[in-house]
């Protein structure tokens, strides 16, 4: 156990390396010149001198070979210093950890609306008889994951907060302004979670050991909810990293839709500005995040299915957990008979 | 005719002619799917025969809401919306073909090499795929938009370097499946060389998921690209483009509800068409992914 949990870490330490390292050559060394926009920020079109952007580029570091900067970059980095914004000159890692609870309350609230929904709606899919509630139920996830969350997003806005003054349209005041943010962020995260759960229920009950509780005479119910459930949750629990990943990515959008503080704000601007150390941060906090909640995941397997025995692959997903529409039916994690 | 032709028509003849009315008429929602995907194919190459109106020019009042003569109504400079959809579609529509190939080519370059080489070009492929999948999609393509600079074309090829993993993982695990088959085993004692091997027989085999997952990606990169575009970062204004129609609606919302609703409902539209197709694809190729 001890030994798997170490490869594990590694694993995810050498993830968020070679995330570090893309990004930083993607940004510092691939694009034209950082010192421009730096400079460019200051003298506000002003004609620039070549001193001045000799200076800056000194400033910055630029005048060194790309691999001293990097090295450099790592060496702060491992620190917890990337840099300084080049919009606001304050640090760019306190600059986003100063706007991540915010973020983590919207992920966090669509997370939780996103998962109960959507096992909700798988396990009603499943318990119906009724073949049409049946296909009904089974084909709008497939028109979730389709809807553009921006457009939703403007739609209830339209309706709650401009004509009906509901619910704030903007900002982070209070429970109400997250109300309308979180729930079209949980919109996909429902979706898939009923898509991959409805898919792995429908292969489980059909296990012989459902035959056998039910011609013990336990009800359809109670079958459902107490035999085959806790064996088809394993694959929304190892998509959980997917979704993390997702809810950040729609938090950036549903952040602009309706005007809220957060990281995913904050992304918006730095991208906007080319504020490559904001930047930087952001790609390095969303791998971060997925492999911590991959570990987490990782390690809360054997509580769920005590078959399971610590032997899968490295961070090996199921392609589908990625895409929800082509989600095929997920094999159970490896398990001893 | 001989037996075996007789056998052939036996067998055949059923097939040709499932596809046939029936059939289609079974599948309500897919008829519906391909008229959508019909209707976006001809806006983007011939969006004339669509519309009269000029997509850039005024050519009525302000904030007139839709009506015969403006089907999607007008915009806050009195520029017909519907116009301006239909003239956009070949913008969006080409940054999503860009996006798909973009992944479906270096996706695939990636997985092919990595499956068929295997041992350490693997390993240190997959890391680099790792890498990919651990960052979420969107935020991918803000740092490429970031480093390459605005435009549609650059959401476009910084989607598709998002997509590039699902690709590969694909493409990488039907390699691994081909070449433990019997017929590729057999190349080796044939004295087959081990390129020609790839290219004649590993790939044509390996090709059909990995396209059924590019009709799939058709539909998600289009959600991408209009919601990056949505964002601010495509071609500036007054170039139409779908999710810049949408957010250039936002300011609107009250005042001309059209203008943001029914751009964003042309999207809606035809991701849900084109992931209806691409499912429907999917089931009939029983694709291993």
């Amino acid at each position: 156990m001890l030994r798997y949990a170490t490869r594990r870490l590694l694993h995810a330490l050498l993830v968020l390396w070679a995330t570090f390292t893309a990004t930083f050559f993607l940004l510092y060394v691939l694009p034209g010149d950082a010192a421009l926009s730096k400079a460019g920020v200051g003298s506000d079109g002003a004609a620039l001198n070549a001193a001045d952007l000799d200076r800056v580029r000194a400033e910055l570091g630029l005048d060194q070979p790309a691999l001293i900067q990097y090295l450099k970059a790592l060496g702060n980095a491992l620190r917890g210093d990337f840099g300084t914004s080049i919009q606001t000159g304050s640090p760019a890692t306190r600059m986003y950890a100063e706007a991540v609870p915010e973020t983590l309350k919207l992920a966090g609230s669509a997370l939780l609306v996103g998962l109960a929904v959507g096992i909700a709606w798988a396990l009603l899919a499943t318990y119906t008889r009724r073949n049409l509630l049946r296909q009904a139920l089974l084909a709008l996830p497939a028109a979730g994951v389709s809807l553009p969350t921006f457009w939703i997003g403007l739609i209830l806005l339209q309706f709650f907060s401009f004509r009906w003054q509901l619910l704030p349209a903007i900002g982070n005041e209070g429970v109400q302004s997250l109300i309308l943010p979180a729930l079209v962020l949980a919109i996909p995260t429902a979706s898939m979670s009923a898509q991959i759960l409805s898919r792995s229920l429908e292969l489980t009950m059909r296990a012989p050991y459902i035959e056998t509780a039910r011609a013990r005479g336990a009800s359809r119910g109670r079958v459902l909810l107490g035999h085959a459930t806790r064996n088809s949750i394993i694959p929304v629990v190892t998509a959980l990293g997917m979704t993390a990943g997702h809810l950040i990515g729609g938090s950036v959008v549903m952040e602009s839709v309706f005007s809220r503080a957060g990281v995913g704000a904050i992304t918006v601007r730095a991208v906007n500005f080319q504020d490559t150390p904001v930047v930087l941060v952001a790609v390095v906090f969303a791998a971060l995040v997925f492999v911590t909640v991959n570990l987490l995941v990782d390690l809360l397997y054997p509580l769920i299915d005590p078959r399971i025995r610590l032997r899968r692959a490295p961070l090996e997903r199921p392609v589908g957990a990625r895409r929800p529409a082509a989600q095929r039916p997920v094999a159970a994690p490896e398990a001893t008979a | 005719m001989s037996v075996i032709d007789s056998v052939r028509a036996v067998e055949f003849a059923p097939r040709l002619k499932r596809p046939s009315v029936r059939r289609v008429l079974r599948r309500p929602g897919l008829v519906l799917a391909w008229i959508v995907v019909a209707f976006v194919g001809v806006a983007a190459a011939f969006p004339g025969l669509l519309t009269s109106h000029d997509p850039l020019g005024k050519t009525g009042a302000r904030l007139a809401p839709p009506s015969g003569e403006h089907l999607f109504g007008t915009d806050n400079l009195g520029r017909d919306l519907f116009a301006r959809v239909v003239y956009g579609t070949a913008e969006s529509v080409q940054a999503v073909l860009i996006a798909v190939v973009v992944g479906l080519v270096v996706g695939s370059l990636i997985g092919l090499v990595a499956g068929f080489v295997g041992r350490w070009v693997d390993d240190v492929l997959m890391r680099i795929i790792d890498v990919l999948l651990a960052v979420p999609t969107l935020l991918i393509s803000l740092a490429f938009i970031a480093a390459l600079g605005f435009g549609t074309v650059n959401i476009a090829i910084a989607v598709g370097i998002g997509n590039i993993a699902s690709f590969a993982r694909v493409m990488r695990s039907e390699v691994l499946r081909i070449k433990g088959t019997a017929f590729v085993e057999a190349t080796t004692f044939a004295g087959i060389g081990r390129l020609r091997v790839l290219s004649r027989h590993v790939l044509p085999n390996a090709a059909g998921p990995v396209l059924v997952l590019a009709t799939l990606e058709l539909g998600l990169a289009l959600l991408s690209v209009s919601a990056l575009s949505f964002l601010g970062f495509g071609t500036p204004p007054p170039a139409p483009e779908w999710g810049s129609l949408v957010a250039a609606g936002r300011d609107y919302l009250l005042a001309a509800w059209w203008m943001a609703t029914l751009p964003g409902l042309v999207i809606a539209a035809t991701v849900l068409a084109a992931n209806r197709i691409a499912r429907s694809a999917n089931r009939d190729h029983a694709v291993n992914f």
